[in-house]
């Protein structure tokens, strides 16, 4: 198994608990963590095909994962304060007893 | 070796994150995931994301989750379940796609075998690039986190004017 196989099956697990923890949580934190999970998991699959492939003296692997750092900031920051803002309006973060659309 | 050793703490952080009860504590567990995906990186030589990661995501996005989390505190769930009521079907699909995934992996023919060196990347490269070849991008970045840190202040404020 070479090490770019490996890196890729980090990043597959890393995705599948992320997906898990999204789709599994009740709470509306704990499913914004598992997307921060599987966005990280996408970045080391930019790193290790930056890192075994070709041309890495094009950096372009690199600069994609910068940017997905920072698109990946403001995610985190929007959905914590909707989150916050969901709580403020009907005090819970469970998903489960958000199911009106009135608030 | 110590790839193994970096992978087995990032996915165990991961899997901990994902399973405790207490928020706080998937906070915790959800920092030594990132701090191993750091070391990850240091690893594949790609220095500056691995300190990039452990400042933004280590620094700001783990202590972002704790403020949230403290600010949403409540004593009903408890007593709950920590799981929605459909988590069966969830856990199917999580198992397929890491299926799908695990064998598209392994039965890839574009996975090259050879061993390549490990790249030199100087900081100054990296600055270069962001500034001539991604300007634009840079620009785009920027302007998407001034939005989105505008629009995270208006969501989160008070709505006091209407009670008046």
């Amino acid at each position: 198994m070479t090490q770019l196989t490996s890196c890729l099956l980090l990043s597959a697990l890393l995705f599948a608990i992320g997906l898990a923890g999204a789709l599994m949580r009740r709470n509306a934190i704990l499913v914004l963590i598992g997307i921060e999970l599987m966005l990280n998991s996408a970045n080391l699959n930019f790193i290790a095909f930056w890192r075994y492939g070709p041309h890495p003296e094009a950096l372009t692997g690199m600069i994609f994962v910068i940017f997905s750092i920072g698109v990946a900031a403001a995610e985190a920051a929007v959905g914590l304060a909707l989150i916050i803002s969901l709580y403020r309006h009907i005090r819970t973060t469970d998903i489960e007893e958000v199911n009106s659309m009135r608030g | 070796m110590l790839f193994t050793t970096f992978a087995i703490v990032t996915v165990a952080g991961a899997v901990a994150a994902m399973s405790f009860r207490h928020l706080v504590h998937s906070v915790l567990s959800l920092i030594v995931a990132f701090a191993g995906l750091a070391a990850i990186y240091l690893l594949l030589g790609a220095q500056f994301v691995g300190l990039a990661q452990v400042l933004i995501y280590i620094g700001a996005v783990a202590i972002l989750v704790v403020f949230a989390i403290l600010l949403t505190r409540n004593t009903r769930e408890i007593q709950r379940s920590i799981a929605v009521s459909s988590w069966r079907q969830s856990v199917a699909v999580v198992f397929a796609v890491f299926g799908v995934l695990a064998w598209a992996i392994y039965g890839s023919g574009a996975i090259s075998h050879v061993m390549r060196p490990q790249p030199e990347v100087a900081i100054q490269q990296i600055g270069d690039a962001l500034i001539l070849r991604f300007a634009l991008p840079l620009e785009i970045i920027g302007l998407l986190l001034t939005v989105a840190l505008i629009g995270a202040v208006t969501i989160a404020m008070q709505e006091k004017k209407e009670k008046r």
